[in-house]
């Protein structure tokens, strides 16, 4: 049963990433070091946060401090990704080979978008999977069973989110569209302060809030890189 | 490793324009036979293309390619260094494939098999085993076994190029079989016997002995004679798994790290200063034109892997597993030196079946199995100029997995994916720098420093947050 969990919540979380990753980045080299790359900058990101966390001891029973300082400097790395990619986009050109990639504005945001949500959502849910393998099992005494099934699907909520957020928030300055960025922010504001609800168990509302916040986030980035309805009509029938 | 990044169409012109001078300058070793000069005609294309040698072991080959390049005018450099770009992305990613694999390999197994993280035995290297419960004394310890063990690598790297020096190719042949046989024998079995344990399948002796003796003859086979390059490929990211997870497991705790500490340091120093040990040897095996031992190394492609069959060799596995703890700097040496003569050969393929438009006369002289050579050349000709391929030092894969390995064994998967990261960016870095300064650079140092800064930072500043967060389910 542990076992079971354990692979529909993993594929649960990681199941949709794991496509994006197969079918878009997989048969670009220049995408996968940019992911890692990503990744790497999110780390960086999580671990300024955890140091301002850890030094601010006051604060630390405040959980939304650690919250609200986390989104934000995550949004300035977001940011820095935007102005390393700008700035290095001639070397990045030579290294990819095929400049479509790279001239490609959305492609880069959407596989740096992807390398943040990947490790954000790894490094926030890898060890309750683990846990979820056993021994035990959640809400046989206490807690509720829903536990490890909220849990992934907040993860795959992160992922596809920040995907999201790096294509409009790339826009948003390539553009110089604030409104853009103040969505973003608010809308990963928005996101962690609903988790916040978790700890009191109330999981069904957060996951709703989530899950509209994602359709809504994705909607505009799809409009944002030109879709439209009619096009995805075409898509899907073709 | 190094990459051979370099398109073979455009640096070919290149290479005949300094045929002249390379010439003069090659000193004429007669394992070329006739095609010697074809050889050399191709250097400089391996040596742009060499620039990614970052592995320990690897180093030498970029070191030996420096000198020639240097000669060539600064355009041709440029036009090079924008090839090197162009190709880098594809080649780092064939180093990304295998490294991930072998460290899941070690991740999985020290997770799933808690043998290798239960501390009884140590290495007879490590005389110190850290039982006191005082960290100022432990960390003594941890510092004197590591002298110990930098020493006892110091000594066999300079045992071996002695023996290299005279000549006494025999000996290190032996050692370097003698050790292979033993990985794959005997901590094979070990690993087999605790992964049944482990996950409580019953076996009985027959069946585990005719599974082992195949599975190490097909390994000797593939590692010292030939193989389809995916097995070969295979069995050395396996053989390189295998002891990193006898280093997880040998080592005393704190001595770990510090070695992986040391170990970087060392493999710095002994690349970069100009009378390193491995710098030694691979000038020497560069001046003998020609390969010294068979060595340990990933190779990416089918081209190298065909001439690198039958003379790649774990000779930084085996030595460790044989005990000695020099793993490292020999391996490099021998690493290198077998590029050196791999590039020779790659050289002379490439040489009949590029330049000369010839594809079916091969003149190579140089290899013993010449059908392997004709072989080669085929599927040289396929693969056209689409790739050299790119090779890693086994050493360095090994170290990069003890490290992930031993952040996984505290349990922790926020530490081990951060080291893993953190690792894979090191690399792309090395590699990186490498195309930058066009100069031979470890692949340790970076990647490890990376490595331990984020291991100990998840561990210590990084965990208590997430975990206060994961315990309340905050998303950030």
């Amino acid at each position: 049963m542990t076992l079971a969990e354990f692979f529909g919540c993993a594929f649960l979380a990681f199941g949709p990433p794991l496509a994006m990753f197969c079918y878009t980045i997989s048969d670009s080299p220049i995408k996968i070091i940019l992911l890692i790359f990503s990744s790497f900058l999110w780390l960086l990101a999580l671990l300024l946060s955890s140091i301002i966390w850890f030094i601010f001891i006051p604060l630390k029973s405040y959980l939304i401090f650690g919250v609200v300082v986390s989104v934000l400097i995550q949004e300035a790395f977001r940011f820095i990704v935007y102005k390393l990619l700008d700035k290095t986009s001639a070397g990045l050109e030579e290294l990819a080979g095929n400049s479509l990639v790279i001239h490609n504005k959305t492609v880069l945001a959407y596989v740096s978008g992807l390398g943040f949500g990947i490790i954000s959502g790894l490094f926030q849910s890898v060890n309750i999977l683990a846990d979820a393998l056993g021994p035990g099992t959640m809400g046989l005494k206490s807690g509720s069973e829903m536990f490890f099934l909220t849990s992934a699907t907040m993860a795959l909520c992160i992922i596809l989110l920040h995907t999201f957020w790096s294509i409009i928030f790339f826009d948003g300055i390539h553009h110089r569209n604030k409104a853009h960025l103040s969505f973003v922010i608010l809308s990963h504001l928005f996101f962690s302060i609903t988790t916040l609800l978790n700890s009191s168990e109330i999981y069904s509302l957060t996951i709703i809030l989530s899950v509209i916040n994602v359709i809504l986030t994705m909607c505009f980035a799809f409009k944002i890189v030109g879709g439209t309805f009619e096009k995805l009509k075409r898509c899907i029938i073709c | 490793m190094d990459g051979h990044v370099a398109e073979s169409s455009n640096t070919r012109e290149k290479s005949n324009e300094s045929e002249e001078r390379l010439r003069k300058k090659k000193p004429k070793e007669r394992n070329y036979g006739s095609t010697s000069t074809d050889a050399v005609v191709v250097n400089p294309n391996q040596q742009s293309s060499s620039i990614f040698s970052t592995s320990s072991s690897s180093q030498p080959q970029a070191h030996t390619i420096n000198p020639n390049r240097d000669r060539r005018p600064p355009e041709i450099d440029e036009e090079e260094e924008r090839e090197i770009l162009k190709y880098g992305a594809k080649h780092v990613i064939k180093l990304f494939v295998p490294v991930t694999l072998c460290m899941m390999v070690v991740v999985m197994t020290i997770n799933s098999v808690s043998f290798y993280t239960v501390k009884d035995v140590y290495l007879i290297y490590t005389p110190f085993h850290e039982t006191s419960e005082e960290t100022g004394v432990k960390i003594w310890n941890a510092l004197a076994n590591s002298l110990i063990l930098m020493i006892v690598i110091i000594i066999m790297t300079v045992l071996l190029i002695v023996l290299y020096k005279k000549r006494c190719y025999r000996i290190i042949h032996g050692w370097l079989i003698m050790s292979s046989f033993m990985l794959l024998f005997l901590f094979s079995y070990l690993y087999l016997e605790e992964v049944l344990r482990a996950y409580n399948i019953p076996m009985d002796y027959p069946t585990a002995l005719f599974v082992m003796w195949n599975f190490g003859v097909v390994g000797m086979i593939a590692i010292h004679w030939q193989a389809p390059l995916r097995l070969q490929q295979a069995y050395l990211i396996f053989v390189s798994a295998l002891m990193a997870l006898v280093f997880v497991k040998y080592l005393p705790e704190y001595t770990t790290w510090v070695v992986l500490a040391v170990i970087s340091i060392w493999d710095l120093v002994a690349v970069l200063s100009p009378k390193g040990p491995l710098r030694i040897l691979v000038e020497t095996a560069q001046e003998r034109n020609e390969q010294i031992f068979p060595a340990l190394i990933y190779s990416s492609t089918v081209l190298y892997s065909i001439v690198g069959t039958t003379t790649t060799d774990d000779d930084d596995q085996q030595r460790n597993e044989s005990r000695r703890q020099n793993d490292e700097s020999a391996g490099f040496n021998q690493e290198w030196a077998s590029t050196t003569r791999q590039r020779i050969q790659q050289r002379q393929v490439e040489v009949q079946a590029n330049d000369q438009n010839r594809p079916t006369q091969y003149r190579t002289v140089t290899r013993p199995a010449s059908d392997n050579l004709t072989e080669a050349q085929r599927q040289q000709q396929q693969m056209e100029e689409e790739e050299r391929g790119i090779k890693l030092g086994l050493g360095d894969f090994i170290f990069y997995s003890v490290l992930v390995g031993k952040a996984s064994s505290y349990g922790d998967w926020n530490t081990t994916i951060a080291c893993f990261v953190a690792i894979l960016i090191g690399l792309c870095l090395t590699l990186l720098l490498l195309a930058v300064t066009r100069k031979a650079l470890p692949a340790l140092p970076i990647s490890i420093t990376f490595g331990l800064f984020f291991c100990f930072a998840t561990s210590v500043i990084v965990k208590p947050f997430t975990e206060t967060l994961a315990a309340e389910q905050v998303f950030i």
